[in-house]
Formats: structure tokens, C-alpha cells, sequence
């Protein structure tokens, strides 16, 4: 039963994976990546790390993508842009490199055991990763909670318009 | 037969250059940004894995970390290209070459 919803699920997710890089519209290229993300959360539950499936759902898939659903909403282009590259040598060249590190993952890959372990119904929960995230990690924790404060600040400093005064201009202009 | 961790590491390293292939090959910035945030999560597909088969939490906990910076990464970058996109109505990279020799 887990075999078949695990072969399912990578099959959808693999699909809709190729299927952000390939659109035309970048909105459909979002959609896609929300059904990864969804994908990828089935996963998670699947590995018992229901806080992290949780997390992923409501940050990733409900947060991140839906904050660059706006931004698409508010740049509003005209007009798809063609998939290819300007040149096809680059388009190749990118799939080339691609497969290059799929195979330096492959050897990777190859090189680990067997390690068929009981799943512990302890591991992923609310209250495990709570403890760890209190008592040892505390430092990153706080340093993340600052990272967050100053990207806030970043991105307002950066979109804000200035505000400038018609009077002013005008009399500016006039000298 | 059960899913080993093996099946898990093949499935993020395959998203993995998935993501790589997206951000080489297209032109569109938002399009490449997507792309990245695939393989981050990819990567915290092979970190939870990890923590599952070795029965540590440290794998679930850096994807906590991960994450939460790449949500600050996401709005810090989303910030930049509005604004590479109120200076020159398009998203295309190949465009943005003001540093280009």
C-alpha cells in the first residue's frame, strides 16, 4: 500500500515538476509547483514528519506561492515568452548540466546501505521537534526569527516609492 | 518489497536537476525563482529522509531552518525583480545585462 502511494506520488510529483519548467505562462508554472509542494507534503507524512508536512502546506504551498501568485498579479505581463533560450546551444548546454549532476547524485546515491529501520511514531512530532528546537538549537532559532525581521525590512525599503510633492516639483521646474 | 531510503534520495535528486534544468534553461526570472525554490525542496526531501531512516530529528529540524530562510529569500527576491521590473518593464535576464563587459 505505501509502495503504491509512494510510486503514485512521485510520478505526479516528478511530472509536475517538468511541467514548471516547461509552461509558457508562469502562472501555470505556480500551479504546478503547488501540486509538487502538495506532492512533496504526502511525502513528508509518508516519512512521519507530520510537523514538517504541515509546515511545508501552510508556508510553501499557502504562503510563498501564493506571494508570488501577487507578484505575477502585479507585474502583469503581456505576452508569454518562448520557452527556448536565445540560443539552443544553451538550452542543451542546461540539460547537459543537469544530467551531470544527476549523475554525480547517482554515484551518490548508489553508495547507501540498506538501512531498513522501524518508523519511530516519536520522531516527527509537534513536541520532538519542539524540545530539540528549544534546548539546542535556540541560538539559530532566534537568529532565523532576526533573518525574518530583516528581510521585512529589505523588502519594504526596496518596493517603497518615494512620495514626491506636486509643489515641489513644480517649483523646482520653474527655476 | 518496502521504500527504501534509496527510492527517496533518487526521487529528490531527480527534482533536484529538475530544478537545475529550469534555471539554466529559461529566461523569465520568476520562472528561474521557482526552479530554486525546487531544489531547496529537494534537498528537504533528502533531509527528512535522512531523519526518518536514521531515526535522528537534526534532518527534520535543519528543514525547519530552510524553510523559514527560504521564505525570507522569496520576499527579498520577489522585492528585487519589481523593482528590476519598474525599471525595465520586462522579467527577461537576458535584458538585465547593465554589468555585462
Amino acid at each position: 500500500m505505501e509502495l503504491i502511494l509512494f510510486i503514485i506520488t512521485a510520478l505526479v510529483a516528478v511530472g509536475s515538476a517538468f511541467m514548471v519548467i516547461t509552461q509558457r505562462s508562469p502562472i501555470a508554472s505556480v500551479l504546478f509547483l503547488v501540486l509538487t509542494f502538495f506532492c512533496l507534503a504526502v511525502f513528508y507524512v509518508m516519512l512521519g514528519a507530520q510537523f514538517i508536512a504541515a509546515m511545508q502546506i501552510i508556508v510553501y504551498a499557502g504562503a510563498i506561492m501564493v506571494l508570488f501568485l501577487f507578484v505575477l498579479m502585479l507585474l502583469n505581463l503581456r505576452g508569454t515568452q518562448s520557452w527556448e533560450v536565445g540560443s539552443p546551444i544553451r538550452k542543451w548546454l542546461g540539460f547537459a548540466a543537469a544530467g551531470g549532476i544527476l549523475l554525480v547524485a547517482a554515484t551518490a546515491v548508489k553508495s547507501v546501505g540498506m538501512t531498513g529501520t522501524e518508523l519511530d511514531p516519536a520522531l516527527g512530532t509537534v513536541e520532538s521537534i519542539g524540545r530539540s528546537l528549544f534546548n539546542r538549537f535556540i541560538l539559530p532559532f532566534e537568529i532565523v526569527s532576526v533573518l525574518l525581521l530583516g528581510a521585512i525590512i529589505g523588502t519594504v525599503a526596496m518596493v517603497k516609492q518615494k512620495q514626491s510633492e506636486p509643489a515641489e516639483e513644480k517649483g523646482g521646474e520653474e527655476q | 518489497m518496502t521504500v527504501d531510503l534509496s527510492w527517496y534520495l533518487w526521487l529528490a535528486a531527480v527534482l533536484f536537476c529538475i530544478g537545475v534544468a529550469g534555471v539554466l534553461t529559461r529566461r523569465n526570472a520568476l520562472i528561474i525563482f521557482m526552479s530554486i525554490e525546487l531544489m531547496l525542496n529537494a534537498v528537504n526531501l533528502t533531509f527528512v529522509a535522512f531523519s526518518r531512516y536514521l531515526t535522528n530529528i537534526d534532518g527534520q529540524l535543519f528543514v525547519f531552518f530552510v524553510i523559514a530562510v527560504a521564505a525570507a529569500e522569496v520576499a527579498v527576491g520577489l522585492a528585487i525583480i519589481v523593482t528590476i521590473f519598474r525599471h525595465k518593464e520586462s522579467v527577461d535576464i537576458d535584458k538585465v545585462n547593465l554589468m555585462k563587459w
